[in-house]
C-alpha cells in the first residue's frame, strides 16, 4: 500500500500536459518511478477511479483523473459509489461516506428544478479503456 | 493603504462547469450576486486583489505542503481543468512580483509564510476570477491556506496569518482588496457529492458576518467532517478574511444550496465603514 506514490503520479499528471501526454502513449510505462503495488498499477491502468478512491486517494486529486478519462461528472460520482460497493470502504485517507439521497431528490426537496442531461451522461459512460486526446 | 475591499465567495467546479444542469433560477440567482460583488469590487478601484483560496493539489503537495503560500510573480496560468470540465478557458492571469514581495515581506513578521514564483491556478481561483474579473484585468496575488492535506493548518493560525495580510495590505500604498473563497459545508469530489447542510452554512455564516472570533475559532476537524464535510475544512479561508477585517461586520448577500454544485452558493462582503459586531441578515 502506497497511496502517498499513488497521490504523487495524480498530482504529476494533473498538472503536466508532457505528463499526461505520456501516460496516453503508454500507462505503464508513466508508472515507472514510483514505488506502487501491483493493484495501485492496475487501477491507474485501467483506470478503476472506485478503486482508486477506495484506496483512499482523495477526490480532489481524483477528479481531475475522471475529467482527463473524459468520464462524465455524474457517471465518474456513481464509479465511486460501485467502487466502494465493491471493495468496501475507503481505506485510509480523509473520506468517509456518510449516505447522501442524490441530486435529483436534494434539489427537488428545495423546489429546484433537476436537469442532468441523462443523454450526455448514456454517452459518456465509458468504457474503462477509453482515453481523452490531447492533454 | 488601508483594505479598499473585503468579502467571501463559492468556487465549486460546477458553478461554471455545470451551470446548464441546475435549476436556472437558482443558477441566474447566483450568477446575479456574482455580479453585484464584482461591482462592489470595482466601485472601490483596486489595484490589486488578494485571493486566498483553498486549492485542490494543483500546485502544492504532500511532499512539501506549506501551511500559508503567497504567489510572487507576474503572471499566472490556469485553469489547469480542462474547459470542457470547467467552462472556463485557459487564461494567463496578470500579477504583480513587486507587490507581492512587498506583502510577504511584512507578512512575515508575524507569520511563517511560503512564497511561489509560479503558481497554476485551479477552480479553487479562476472561478471566483471568472465572475470577479472577468477580464482579467487586475492584478491578483494567490493566496493559499492548506485545507486538503491534513495535518492541516490549525484555524487560529489561520485567524493570525489574516492579521498577518491585514497588516501588509496596510503597509503599502496600493489599495488592496481581498476575498476569501471556500466551503462552507460540502462533500466535494466523493460519492456523497451534492451533500449540503443548510442549517450548518447558516451558523457558520451568522457567525462570520458578527465577526465573531471566539465562535469561528471553536470549529473542531473532527466534528466540522461530521456536519459538513471535508469541504467545510476550507473555513479557513472565510476566517482568515474576517481577522483581516476585524471589527467590521460582513453582510451576506447571497446564500443558495444548489445540489448540483456541490455545495451552497455564498456571495459576503465586509462593511469596511462599520464598527462593532452586530448581526447581519442573510437571505
Amino acid at each position: 500500500m502506497s497511496l502517498y506514490y499513488v497521490q504523487k503520479f495524480l498530482f504529476e499528471l494533473n498538472r503536466d500536459g508532457r505528463a499526461q501526454a505520456a501516460y496516453m502513449n503508454d500507462r505503464q510505462s508513466a508508472l515507472e518511478g514510483f514505488d506502487l503495488t501491483i493493484e495501485e498499477q492496475q487501477a491507474l491502468v485501467e483506470p478503476d477511479v472506485g478503486l482508486l478512491f477506495h484506496l483512499g486517494v482523495n477526490g480532489q486529486i481524483l477528479m481531475h483523473f475522471g475529467a482527463l478519462h473524459q468520464i462524465e461528472w455524474q457517471d465518474y460520482l456513481q464509479r465511486l459509489r460501485d467502487g466502494i460497493a465493491q471493495h468496501g470502504p475507503v481505506r485510509e485517507g480523509v473520506y468517509a461516506v456518510t449516505g447522501y439521497e442524490g441530486v435529483d431528490a436534494h434539489a427537488a426537496s428545495l423546489g429546484q428544478e433537476s436537469h442532468l442531461d441523462s443523454t450526455h451522461l448514456d454517452s459518456t459512460h465509458l468504457d474503462s479503456t477509453h482515453l481523452a486526446g490531447g492533454s | 493603504m488601508p483594505l479598499v475591499f473585503a468579502g467571501v465567495c463559492s468556487h465549486a467546479p460546477g458553478i461554471t462547469g455545470r451551470a446548464e444542469q441546475a435549476d436556472p433560477r437558482a443558477k441566474d440567482d447566483l450568477y446575479a450576486a456574482f455580479d453585484d460583488m464584482r461591482l462592489r469590487l470595482e466601485a472601490t478601484r483596486p489595484d490589486a486583489l488578494v485571493v486566498v483560496g483553498a486549492e485542490h493539489f494543483a500546485n502544492f503537495f504532500m511532499n512539501n505542503m506549506p501551511s500559508f503560500a503567497i504567489g510572487m510573480a507576474d503572471y499566472y496560468d490556469g485553469p489547469i481543468e480542462e474547459q470542457s470540465f470547467l467552462g472556463i478557458a485557459k487564461q494567463r492571469v496578470p500579477g504583480n512580483r513587486n507587490l507581492s514581495e512587498r506583502l510577504i515581506r511584512q507578512a512575515m513578521h508575524t507569520a511563517d509564510v511560503s512564497y511561489a514564483e509560479e503558481w497554476k491556478f485551479d477552480h479553487g481561483i479562476m472561478v471566483p476570477l471568472h465572475f470577479l474579473t472577468p477580464r482579467y484585468d487586475l492584478p491578483i496575488v494567490p493566496v493559499n491556506i492548506n485545507c486538503q492535506g491534513p495535518p492541516l493548518t490549525p484555524l487560529h493560525r489561520s485567524w493570525a496569518f489574516g492579521k498577518a495580510l491585514r497588516e501588509a495590505a496596510d503597509s503599502v500604498p496600493e489599495r488592496v482588496a481581498i476575498v476569501g473563497t471556500g466551503g462552507i459545508s460540502h462533500w466535494p469530489a466523493t460519492p456523497d457529492s451534492g451533500k449540503i447542510n443548510e442549517p450548518w452554512d447558516r451558523q457558520f455564516l451568522d457567525e462570520w458576518s458578527r465577526c465573531d472570533k471566539q465562535a469561528l475559532l471553536s470549529y473542531d476537524d473532527a466534528q466540522a467532517y461530521a456536519d459538513a464535510g471535508q469541504g467545510a475544512f476550507e473555513i479557513r479561508t472565510f476566517i482568515a478574511v474576517s481577522a483581516a477585517t476585524e471589527g467590521h461586520v460582513g453582510v451576506v448577500h447571497h446564500y443558495e444550496p444548489i445540489p448540483i454544485f456541490s455545495v451552497g452558493c455564498v456571495t459576503a462582503t465586509v462593511d469596511l465603514k462599520s464598527a462593532g459586531t452586530v448581526p447581519s441578515v442573510t437571505t
